[in-house]
């Protein structure tokens, strides 16, 4: 399932949300909208978490996380902290890292195997994201780009890199990754599919500019068709399901 | 067939190069497969002209401004231009007026053609703008412009009265007009009065009037180095804006010509006589150049007095055309002296009128020996039995040494028999359009006029140097006439002209054709 959101009329959802398979962060926004539609989504699935990171709302920007784990900055304040160990799952393990470049979710990209950095990152920085994660981690740049949480958007199922990305290094990617890539753009032509949008293995959220043709590319590499997400579980399967344990 | 067989053979293998640039991405807008690697922004091209207007906050109409009479443009915020229809100065102009277009480049930029009663001007403007970082978005638009009217302060100005800014007034006080009509001819040839915007006629001479002060500068700088002259200047106070300081006058240009004209007898101061080189005091005045030129008829010594030492101690003439008299040649002999045309000659003359009634003859040398056979009819002053009343002539009477110099007679120039006052001439001067003024002529001096100009067409059929400095035209409406009348006239034409062939001619190759002719009715007939 995808959906369009906006923040506080921004359509870069990935800047102000973070998305993994066992939580999601929203900020602690004037408008109850963005969460609103997180809620609709994933309410009784997932815990959805309203947190702020070093004050600020910018979160999606400033964490970077998957099932297992995440990682915050060390701007982020130990109430803040607290709070986010709090709200979270408790097999989610909660890491504050030293590290220049500290905008997480910018400089990391990661599933739940994978994990693309930034070159510049530090050794230590490396090392806790593949303990705190559970990932391999790569040292990349997506179409020249280093800040490789910003321009790629990943998943277990697939991810969307910088349009502008060669065949060739989509392939080398897809290979590291050993998930399909497609270049494409969100917010009708935007470059930054990171910062443009969060994605899960069963929902995404996209700005609300984006366009019908990018959202079909979303829905279809990261496999969001119509009864893939949980819930579905609970309705076409069911019977089947059902059947079985008898 | 064949062609479709041809045209496979001809097909060029597909290139490589081609593969490579595989789709990877859907435009996001329309979703069409594009390669995401130089497409710009995810759109595809069609996507981008579609949606992209860099001509956008570039106005599509405008107005402009013309000014009726003049049919200058108006180039904010107060300047007048002159510009042709599709012209470049125009295009600038309408450049100029689109705001907004110094965020574009602009490649190219057309007229489209309007029917100029539709009061609008088209443009086709090509402009350039980076759309996305690297790249370049081309349109082309029309931007249509409403050509207004507005009249331009100078237009304003010219249909009130009393605008001018710089008169010249041009006098000369002689009796005739002569020089005048000299004057006209070389202003018409040099075109120096087209910046006046009057030329009336007054007594003595001519104003010359004009809306600039430069202009009239640049007329009087004409006139002086066309004529010998002396200029004074004067302005009159018009308006001043204490505040600004900022003043207006009217500036008036006084141009005296000097009171000789060409043939005129001359009694020089003998001061300046024997300062011009020691020439005899009384000479004819043979040319008026920048300076005037005297030659001594007696000896062929010429002297040039320019127009300041004119002005130092002025004088003026002591005969004129007026006073001339026929005399007939009896007898010539040519001497050896000879300077430039001028031969000296000595030459028995009598009067005219004295033939038959008495056998008086006068004894003379004159500068006109190459040109006066005997039986020639002269024109002369004659000297003895004149009065003159001249002071400068009395010094010479009362001088020892000048005084046994003055001869009886001095032939001036020689007089061609005229069968017909009105002869046709196969040539015509142009005329300047002036105002006459208060001073409508009155019948006797309608006939002086007229005396006047055609003794100028005589003088300028008769004299070369004069002749090679105005513009003769050819008499265009004469051949005509003559044509219709038919062969019978035109052969009559003939035999009259070889009746007196003495008379000079002015040769058809010397005579400019006549362009104006079509627009410009100077006789008041219709022009075919």
């Amino acid at each position: 399932m995808a959906v369009r959101a906006q923040f506080e009329n921004s359509n870069e959802v990935g800047v102000f949300s973070t998305l993994t398979n066992s939580y999601a962060l929203v900020p602690v926004g004037s408008s109850e909208n963005f969460y609103s539609i997180f809620e609709a989504e994933l309410q009784d699935v997932i815990p959805i978490c309203r947190a702020t990171i070093a004050g600020t709302r910018i979160i999606g920007t400033l964490t970077t996380g998957n099932r297992k784990g995440l990682l915050v900055p060390t701007s982020t304040t130990d109430q803040e902290l607290q709070h986010l160990r709090n709200t979270i799952p408790d097999e989610v393990k909660i890491q504050r890292i030293e590290e220049r470049l500290s905008a997480l979710g910018n400089v990391v990209c990661t599933n739940d195997h994978v994990a693309l950095v930034h070159p510049d990152i530090e050794r230590e920085t490396e090392e806790i994201i593949a303990d705190v994660l559970g990932v391999e981690v790569f040292r990349q740049t997506i179409a020249d780009n280093v800040l490789v949480g910003s321009y790629m958007s990943l998943s277990n199922q697939g991810g969307v890199v910088h349009p502008k990305t060669s065949i060739q290094d989509q392939d080398e990617l897809s290979s590291l990754l050993q998930v399909p890539l497609v270049a494409g753009s969100v917010n009708r032509g935007s470059s930054v599919v990171g910062a443009g949008m969060v994605v899960n293995d069963w929902m995404a959220v996209t700005g609300l500019d984006t366009t019908a043709t990018e959202l079909s590319v979303v829905e279809s590499i990261f496999k969001l068709g119509e009864n893939m997400g949980p819930s579905s579980i609970n309705t076409t399967n069911k019977s089947t399901m059902v059947e079985s344990f008898y | 067939m064949a062609m479709e067989i041809d045209s496979q053979i001809a097909l060029p293998t597909r290139p490589l190069a081609n593969l490579q640039t595989a789709a990877t991405i859907l435009c996001c807008n329309c979703g069409a497969e594009i390669d995401g690697t130089t497409a710009a922004g995810a759109l595809c091209n069609d996507c981008i002209k579609l949606t992209i207007d860099i001509s956008q906050g570039i106005p599509k109409e405008a107005v402009i401004l013309t000014c009726r009479d003049c049919e200058r443009w108006l180039q904010p915020p107060a300047h007048w231009v002159t510009a042709s229809p599709e012209s470049r100065e125009l295009l600038a102009l309408c450049l100029k007026k689109l705001t907004g277009l110094q965020k574009v480049r602009i490649v190219d930029a057309s007229f489209i053609w309007t029917e100029p009663h539709s009061r609008r001007i088209k443009v086709k403007i090509v402009v350039q703008q980076e759309a996305f970082q690297g790249t370049i978005l081309q349109q082309a638009f029309e931007v249509e412009y409403v050509v207004n009217y507005k009249q331009c302060p100078d237009c304003a100005k010219s249909f009130t009265a009393n605008i001018w800014r710089a008169v010249v007034q041009v006098r000369q006080k002689v009796p005739h007009k002569r020089t005048f009509l000299y004057l006209e001819q070389l202003i018409l040839k040099h075109s120096a009065h087209k910046e006046t915007i009057n030329i009336k006629e007054v007594k003595d001479g001519l104003d010359f009037f004009f809306a600039q002060r430069n202009s009239a500068e640049k007329f009087v700088d004409f006139l002086n180095s066309v004529t010998p002259v002396r200029k004074k200047t004067s302005q009159e106070l018009i308006s001043m804006d204490i505040h600004t300081s900022s003043k207006s006058y009217k500036f008036t240009f006084s141009v005296e010509l000097v009171p000789i004209c060409k043939d005129d007898l001359v009694a020089l101061p003998i001061k300046l006589a024997k300062q011009s080189g020691n020439i005899a005091p009384l000479g004819l005045c043979y040319r008026v150049g920048t300076s005037i030129n005297i030659i001594d008829p007696q000896t062929l010594q010429t002297a040039d007095i320019s127009t300041p030492i004119y002005w130092r101690s002025p004088f003026n003439s002591l005969a004129d055309v007026q006073e001339l008299v026929e005399f007939v040649v009896m007898d010539i002999e040519l001497t050896k002296i000879q300077k430039g045309r001028f031969h000296l000659a000595e030459a028995t003359v009598a009067r005219a009128s004295d033939l038959g009634a008495n056998d008086t003859t006068y004894f003379t040398r004159t500068h006109l020996g190459g040109v006066l056979h005997p039986g020639d009819t002269v024109m002369g002053y004659h000297l003895t039995g004149t009065n003159f009343n001249n002071p400068n002539f009395e010094a010479i009477e009362q001088s020892n040494t000048y005084a046994g110099g003055i001869p009886d007679v001095v032939l001036v120039k020689k007089s061609y028999e005229r069968k017909r006052k009105n002869k046709s001439r196969n040539w015509r001067l142009k005329r300047m359009n002036k105002d006459e003024g208060e001073l409508l002529p009155k019948k006797q001096d309608q006939d002086r006029i007229e005396r006047d100009f055609e003794m100028f067409l005589r003088d300028v059929e008769e004299d070369t140097d004069l002749r090679n400095t105005v513009a003769l035209y050819k008499a265009q409406q004469k051949r005509e006439r003559d044509k219709m009348e038919g062969l019978e006239t035109a052969s009559a034409a003939e035999t009259d002209e070889t009746g007196d062939d003495d008379i000079p001619q002015i040769e058809m190759d010397e005579l400019l054709d006549d362009f104006d002719e079509l627009n410009v009715d100077e006789d008041g007939q219709a022009n075919g």
